[in-house]
């Protein structure tokens, strides 16, 4: 019995692969499926492998990738150990002259910070922040809940007057950048003081390892106040807060309201995408937000795998890719950047010729 | 390792956007959770492990010893997790304030209570090291010749005053050696610490502080160092450094024995 399962079980596979070879033979004249590798980023790493699965259903194209961090994409693109990386936070000018600006940055999918805290009086009553008050916090200048500026954005909260606690990430993340990145462009003093970066040097607050390392110190003791990851916020049911943008209006962090961020952005002509969407302009756009990019080389020097590359990249813009995204609570990229990115993967080439 | 010079070891910033670190707090907290552990857990473990084979009643010594040894098989982020979830929620419910408001006078129990804190890796790592010290400790005790028990029963000593000056002394020197090895855990280990001491580079008098250790900020830092190369750098120079403590710990207690042992004569 157990053979015979078995035995089909090989027929099965075997009518699969030849299935997919077929496919293949059809779709792009080629025979022999690709094996591909990426390294990088861990936040997007729920939506890339559930792409490269699809993509490897549909083309029986492999892609192997690892979520080692951003830090470990750009330093494993960077020395051609993988076919392509991923990163949270772009590549610095240096890092580029390092591999000869041979990279373009390639935004996948949006992220974002929300603001979440632990206050038992309040529940789950959503706050409302705005730009100084959140640097004034994290700077340590606001240690009491109930500091004028607070009680002013929330009327009709009884805030209580206890101790405000700071909790952040302790080991380097794309969630830490992009909150840095965002009190670093709305406040001099952040920006003079700390700066932007992974990893920073915290002027208060203890650190947890994680999302969930914050959330858990968040969860234990009242009077809290941390960020993390939007998907992990939603996913997980914690208190979000509304930050007041650049136009004035307290927005939640939601698929939209991220999507909406990047949608105000103005992309020059020659734009290499390694733009901050945080503090974007636009009535309904969340402020903590940013792309997430994958690093990809303009000129592979084995043509299959171009083509392979530039298959999925083609396919990972279009709207398929982005019903799944959705699915995932990633907010996809606005139509808008979608085309621009498109026009960018056209000019992709393998072995010194451009793409078909 | 010349850019950095003296000043690594000396000073207590840690700001991977400007360059500069300093791994002074880490330093500290790496000996401070270390011997805080090795404080609480060697009187535990040595009386556990001079209890069991000489106090307690026959039936639960085995039983009893196996469940301690399989606390060494536990891996250490379940140790963590244990922390977060069950064992700091105990500490500042009950330990913390009790701590507070009678040795309150001390600067080391003082401050706010966060809950992860240099003193809340201390216990998780006394927990960690109790079955090191205790079984090896243990089976040193019993390797003890029975002659020498029964000797000193012979000339009239009660058992305590068997244990303690005929067995004790004989099996010191593994003794210390079973201490040491607790103590090299304790310095090493990282994921556990990481989860439970509230990764803060500072330095703090009191123990209700959050601090940090050098395993934890490698493994915290190393993956996304993104102060570039020299962020990477100050990384493994720490970890140099981190491995240089352990050598020097090690010979100190190395050191000791050897002492102890040329006290003893030539037994």
């Amino acid at each position: 019995m157990s053979l015979l399962t078995t035995r089909t079980g090989i027929v099965r596979s075997l009518l699969l692969t030849f299935t997919a070879a077929a496919t293949l033979a059809c779709g792009s004249g080629e025979g022999k499926p690709v094996m591909l590798t990426g390294a990088g980023a861990t936040f997007p790493y729920p939506i890339y492998s559930k792409w490269f699965d699809a993509y490897y259903k549909s083309t029986g194209n492999q892609i192997n990738y690892q979520s080692l961090g951003s830090g470990a994409g750009v330093k494993q693109f960077s020395e051609g150990t993988v076919d392509f990386g991923a990163t949270d936070g772009p590549m610095n000018d240096a890092e580029i002259a390092a591999v000869q600006g041979k990279v373009i940055h390639l935004p996948t999918v949006l992220g974002a910070d929300a603001v979440t805290w632990n206050l038992p009086t309040l529940g789950k009553t959503a706050l409302k922040f705005d730009a100084a008050t959140l640097a004034d916090i994290f700077l340590g200048k606001i240690t009491k809940w109930n500091d004028p500026r607070l009680v002013a954005l929330n009327p009709g909260v009884a805030l209580p007057a206890i101790d405000l606690l700071v909790v952040h990430r302790s080991d380097g993340s794309g969630t830490t950048f992009i909150w840095t990145d965002y009190l670093s462009t709305v406040s001099s003093e952040w920006s003079t003081k700390v700066g932007r970066g992974k990893s920073v040097n915290w002027p208060v607050g203890l650190g947890g390892k994680g999302n969930e390392g914050v959330t858990q110190q968040i969860k234990q003791v009242a009077g809290t106040i941390g960020y993390v990851e939007m998907i992990y916020a939603i996913s997980n049911d914690l208190p979000v807060g509304e930050i007041k943008n650049k136009s004035g209006a307290f927005v939640a962090p939601t698929l939209e309201s991220v999507s909406a961020a990047a949608a105000g952005v103005s992309l020059p002509e020659d734009t290499d995408f390694r733009v901050s969407i945080v503090d974007a302009a636009g009535a309904g756009a969340y402020p903590v937000s940013s792309f997430t990019w994958l690093l990809v080389n303009p000129d592979l020097a084995d043509a299959d795998k171009a083509k392979a590359i530039k298959k999925f990249l083609s396919w990972m813009t279009g709207p398929e890719a982005a019903a799944m995204a959705s699915e995932l609570h990633y907010a996809p990229l606005p139509v808008s950047v979608a085309e621009r990115v498109n026009a960018r993967i056209a000019t992709l080439k393998g072995a010194g010729a451009v793409l078909p | 390792m010349g850019r950095f010079g003296a000043s690594f070891i000396t000073t207590s910033t840690w700001d991977p956007v400007a360059g500069q670190f300093g791994a002074w707090p880490a330093i500290v907290g790496t000996l401070l959770t270390s011997l805080l552990a090795l404080s609480m857990a060697v009187p535990l473990s040595l009386g556990v492990a001079i209890y069991l084979p000489e106090f307690a009643p026959g039936p639960i010594r085995r039983p009893v010893a196996t469940v301690i040894e399989l606390l060494a098989a536990i891996p250490s982020v379940v140790y963590g997790l244990w922390g977060i979830f069950v064992l700091i929620p105990f500490l500042t419910t009950w330990v913390y304030p009790f701590l507070e408001a009678r040795l309150g006078f001390l600067p080391f129990f003082t401050g706010p209570v966060y809950g992860p804190s240099v003193l809340s890796a201390s216990i998780i790592l006394t927990v960690m090291i109790v079955p090191f010290i205790m079984s090896v400790s243990r089976e040193v005790l019993l390797a003890v010749p029975s002659g020498q028990r029964e000797a000193a029963l012979a000339l009239g000593a009660t058992r305590w005053e068997a244990v303690s000056t005929a067995i004790v002394p004989y099996a010191k020197s593994g003794i210390i050696g079973a201490v040491i090895l607790g103590l090299g855990r304790a310095l090493g280990e990282t994921m556990a610490v990481t989860m439970l001491i509230g990764n803060r580079h500072e330095v703090a008098a009191s123990l209700f502080a959050p601090g940090y250790t050098m395993a934890a900020v490698i493994a915290n830092e190393f993956a996304d160092a993104a102060g570039g190369p020299i962020h990477e750098s100050a990384l493994i120079l720490m970890a140099l450094l981190l491995f240089g403590v352990t050598v020097l710990v090690n010979a100190i207690a190395r050191l000791m024995i050897w002492r102890v042992s040329l006290g003893r004569g030539n037994t």
